[in-house]
């Protein structure tokens, strides 16, 4: 028992010749094994199959040649067994007449199946309703199946319907357009696979309810379909429904208004009413794909019009050449008839005359979505080519399914204005013809709209692009700026730390300078405390040297004087403490004059690299010199003083004056190569003085040699009590006074 | 009068009114940018191939906006022009032939690799990083982004790079506009000789 279900109606449509009679006379034959197989990889709605086998590889019927590319694409299998040729660009049975990649197969013949086994028996199920969807409709994606109608849409992807909930599951039986009944056959002969099939797919989107839509010109096919719910126990769930026949009532969107009611939105999916609509072919490929484990590789193409002497359909292997069917079914060109020889020869259309296309060669392979090959003579289906203007008498209006405003759309597809075209929502239009159909003018308004989806879309593809263009070039933009800012910012921090650097250089350079100068002054005042302690014990010196000489008067004085006898031991005692003061303050003083001597030798080698520069030995001459004259000084007043340091100083003034002799060797060697003239009268002018002073000294010498043999004498005299005492003595006087006049001259030579 | 005075006063008051209200409009409606700017940005091609003499599409549209001409964009063509027309409602004027011709189908580059150097020129010029490639490492054109500017033509020191049309396929072909049907009203006017080309050619 069928549910009463109420039927709706769509506005507009049409109805044309149906001209089914023709090829139901007989049941689905299959056309004899052709040469090769050529199979595009692009037989579907989405992305291209990416071949897996290569030239020469052999594959077995049912073996996966093209593995999907991407989510919305489908696999593609060898439909016989054979032997793959070639993998070349072959033309595809397409409006465009273009090229594209194929896999062209050699059948050897033997027509031998892969290894196949339904999805219950792979899985091991005892209960063949447990599989789960997700299961079935990855069988049916691996399967290749496509939608069958003549879109080709994946139907793995159709059926996952994600968030939508679907209550109705519709199978396409209505097949409304003219000449095609591959679906008509397939529903007499297959009806029990197909209903298979909805149950598969009910299993699959756990709708409520299944309804096949079935015009009411196909008694034979819907007698089938009821006979096969019956066998099937399925009355109760799938309703077979019998539609009127107008055309397009096939049309997705026009068959859910019809049995529902229900209007898909506007560029919506029929998933978003709880619907989900299939073709009967794509039912039954499923039963196959599930319960055998057949991958699509064939398909029911009916093969019809004026030029066919058997008409009928076939149940043809994807891939045979459209020639090859057309042989089998006997067409004969027409052109080869001499009575149309002037006339243009005939086309063959793939598709039906609504909505086909005419093919540009035979050679063309049957592909997933060719459900029909019509050969029409001219009479038959005479080709428009005189498009005269538009009347605007408003029929199109009237006819067209989707009710849209054809006579519109083709002004504004005819002016190219497509922003206006897109508004009057061209994009519902499906294209279906009935407008051109009933146009009095003969316009072929669906090309037009054809086009101007075209250009639309190529408008929105090109926007697309400018945008991503743009974005591109933004952010090229973007990154020169960053990266230049990155580069200014690098440079700027290399100049700062380089002026950092400059600075701390700078700053290092004061502090050293200071540090210099400071170790400068350090030493100057080192040179100065020496110089200052130099002074002092110099004073000391000089102090202890009176004290000395008044106390040796006072020792005279206190031996001369009986009274003051007992104090003669004091006073000795006081001149050797004042004697070895002295000798301290002496040992000192050298320690100071050498401390001092270094720190001005430090301060002059920090001051000037070049030890050997003229006015540093000048220098060292001069110091020299004042050694020497200081030296002779004390020599004098030792001498005066009749001390014991006389001979210690005048070994002294010995080695002062081999060191005068030596600066003055070196000022000299120097500033004789350098040739400076005043220098050299300098070094004249003091060579004559030092020729003075050694003059001087060397007398002085002499005469101290005589002072000292007249002391021995005086003193040898004395001890033996000798009569010569007072002559000895008025001689070492005399020898004295010499020896001060001696040294008299030398002190002012030695000054000057 | 006072009459005199009064409207004086009242003149006065209004106009302060109205000037502190729209004052305080263009301050609380103040528009960020120039969104004709935006606008202009959106029409044109965004080649950014400078044919137009700017540094890019943005900088020719901001010139627009500024009252520069807007047939200096051959990529964009004629139907660039007429969008620009309409936008900015001044009278489409036909392209300035100075800064090129419109191409007759759009092309992409194709870098010849065998012939490539590596030099880095082109991925330098181009100007939507379209180019992929390494110093002394063969460089290719990645199709898809290529506005097909020419911009890496000039620069390549071996000329190993050509510009191709792009190819019609399966994805962008689409179908052609029906002929207009055959000319119904006689006519002795004599065909002129782009017409006579034309069928040659059919």
């Amino acid at each position: 028992m069928t549910h009463l279900i109420q039927l709706h109606e769509f506005d507009g449509g049409i109805h044309p010749p149906e001209n089914k009679l023709q090829s139901t006379g007989r049941g689905i034959k299959k056309p004899p094994m052709p040469n090769e197989l050529v199979l595009p990889i692009h037989q579907h709605i989405g992305a291209p199959a990416d071949p897996v086998v290569a030239v020469g590889d052999t594959v077995l019927k049912g073996q996966t040649i093209a593995q999907p590319h991407g989510y919305v694409s489908a696999p593609l299998h060898a439909p016989t067994s054979g032997t793959v040729i070639a993998i070349e660009d072959r033309v595809v049975p397409h409006a465009s007449g273009l090229t594209e990649l194929s896999i062209v197969i050699k059948p050897d013949r033997q027509d031998s199946w892969i290894e196949h086994q339904s999805l219950c028996a792979e899985l091991g199920l005892d209960d063949c309703d447990d599989i789960p969807a997700d299961a079935l409709i990855a069988r049916i994606r691996d399967c290749g199946i496509a939608g069958m109608g003549g879109a080709g849409f994946p139907t793995a992807v159709k059926l996952n319907t994600g968030k939508y909930t679907i209550d109705t599951l519709i199978l396409n039986g209505a097949e409304c357009e003219p000449y095609i009944t591959a679906d008509d056959m397939l529903m007499r002969e297959r009806a029990v696979g197909i209903i298979r099939g909805a149950q598969i797919l009910l299993q699959i989107l756990k709708a409520e309810r299944c309804l096949i839509g079935v015009e009411d010109n196909k008694p034979e096919a819907i007698a089938a379909l009821e006979a096969a719910l019956l066998e099937l126990h399925e009355e109760h769930h799938i309703d077979v429904v019998t539609i009127p026949t107008k055309y397009p009532s096939g049309g997705e969107k026009q068959l859910i208004q019809i049995l529902t009611g229900k209007e898909v939105p506007s560029g919506g999916i029929p998933a978003q009413v709880g619907i989900v609509c299939q073709n009967v072919g794509t039912a039954l490929a499923i039963a196959e794909a599930v319960d055998e484990g057949k991958p699509l590789i064939s398909r029911i193409t009916t093969v019809t019009g004026d030029t066919i002497v058997d008409k009928g359909n076939w149940d043809v292997l994807l891939g045979t050449p459209v020639s090859h069917l057309l042989k089998a079914s006997g067409y004969q060109a027409p052109g080869k008839r001499k009575i149309f020889s002037n006339k243009k020869p005939t086309r063959i259309i793939m598709g039906g005359p609504m909505m086909g296309f005419a093919l540009p060669t035979t050679e063309l392979p049957v592909v997933k979505t060719t459900n029909c090959i019509l050969a029409p003579t001219n009479k038959e289906l005479p080709a428009n080519d005189i498009a005269m203007a538009c009347i605007r008498c408003g029929m199109c209006a009237d006819a067209c399914p989707a009710d849209l405003l054809p006579q519109q759309l083709y002004w504004f597809s005819k002016a190219e204005e497509l922003d206006k075209a897109e508004q009057h929502n061209l994009f519902d239009c499906i294209e279906c013809g009935a407008c051109s159909y009933v146009c009095p003018s003969e316009i072929p308004l669906v090309q037009y709209y054809r086009h101007s989806k075209g250009a639309i879309r190529e408008e929105r593809a090109t926007y697309q692009k400018a945008e991503q263009a743009r974005e591109r070039f933004e952010a090229r933009i973007a990154r020169q700026e960053r990266e230049q800012a990155e580069k200014d910012a690098k440079r700027k921090a290399r100049a700062e730390a380089a002026a950092k650097a400059q600075e701390a250089k700078k700053s290092a350079a004061p502090t050293n300078s200071a540090a210099d100068k400071a170790s400068i002054s350090t030493s100057t005042v080192q040179a100065a405390t020496n110089s200052a302690d130099l002074e002092k014990l110099q004073k000391q010196l000089t102090g202890a040297q009176a004290a000395l000489v008044k106390t040796k008067e006072k020792l005279e004085a206190a031996q001369n004087d009986p009274d003051q006898a007992d104090k003669v031991a004091l006073f000795e005692g006081a001149l050797a403490k004042t004697q070895d003061k002295i000798k301290k303050i002496a040992i000192d003083m050298a320690a100071a004059k050498k401390a001092a001597k270094t720190s001005t030798t430090e301060a002059g080698v920090s001051d000037k690299g070049d030890p050997n520069s003229p006015e540093r030995l000048k220098k060292k001459w001069d110091t020299a010199h004042a050694r020497l004259e200081t030296a002779s000084k004390r020599l004098t007043e030792a001498q005066e003083q009749g001390l014991d340091t006389v001979e210690l100083l005048t070994q002294g003034l010995e080695k002062q004056k081999a060191r005068v002799e030596e600066a003055k060797a070196a000022y000299e060697a120097v500033s004789s190569s350098t040739k400076n003239s005043s220098v050299a009268e300098v070094s004249t002018d003091d060579l004559n003085k030092e020729n003075a002073n050694d003059e001087l000294n060397r007398k002085i010498r002499a005469q101290q040699d005589r002072v000292a043999k007249a002391n021995e004498r005086l003193e040898m005299a004395k001890a033996e009590g000798l009569d010569t005492v007072d002559a000895l003595t008025k001689a070492h006087t005399k020898q004295l006074e010499k020896l001060a006049g001696l040294e008299a001259q030398l002190t002012p030579a030695g000054e000057a | 009068m006072s009459t005199i005075i009064i409207a004086v006063v009242v003149l006065s008051v209004l106009a302060l009114v109205f000037g502190a209200l729209l004052g305080f409009a263009s301050v609380r409606f103040k528009v960020e940018g120039n969104p004709i700017v935006d606008q202009i940005n959106d029409v044109l091609p965004q080649t950014q191939c400078g044919q137009c003499g700017y540094p890019g599409c943005k900088p020719y549209a901001e010139a627009i906006a500024g009252g520069e001409k807007i047939n200096k964009c051959p990529p964009g063509g004629e139907g660039t022009i007429q969008s620009l027309a309409d936008l900015l409602g001044v009278e489409p004027e036909p392209l300035d032939a100075e800064h090129g011709a419109e191409k007759a189908v759009p092309t992409v580059a194709y870098i010849r690799e065998d012939e490539c150097i590596g030099c880095t020129k082109c991925i330098q010029a181009c100007p939507v990083d379209a180019i992929l490639g390494a110093a002394k490492q063969m460089h290719t054109v990645i199709v898809d982004e290529c506005t097909g500017c020419d911009l890496c033509v000039e620069p390549c020191p071996v000329d190993c790079i050509d510009m191709i049309p792009v190819g019609v396929d399966r994805n962008n072909w689409y179908w052609q506009a029906p002929k207009t049907g055959a000319a119904l009203i006689a006519t002795d006017r004599q065909p002129s000789a782009s017409t006579l080309v034309a069928e040659e050619h059919v």
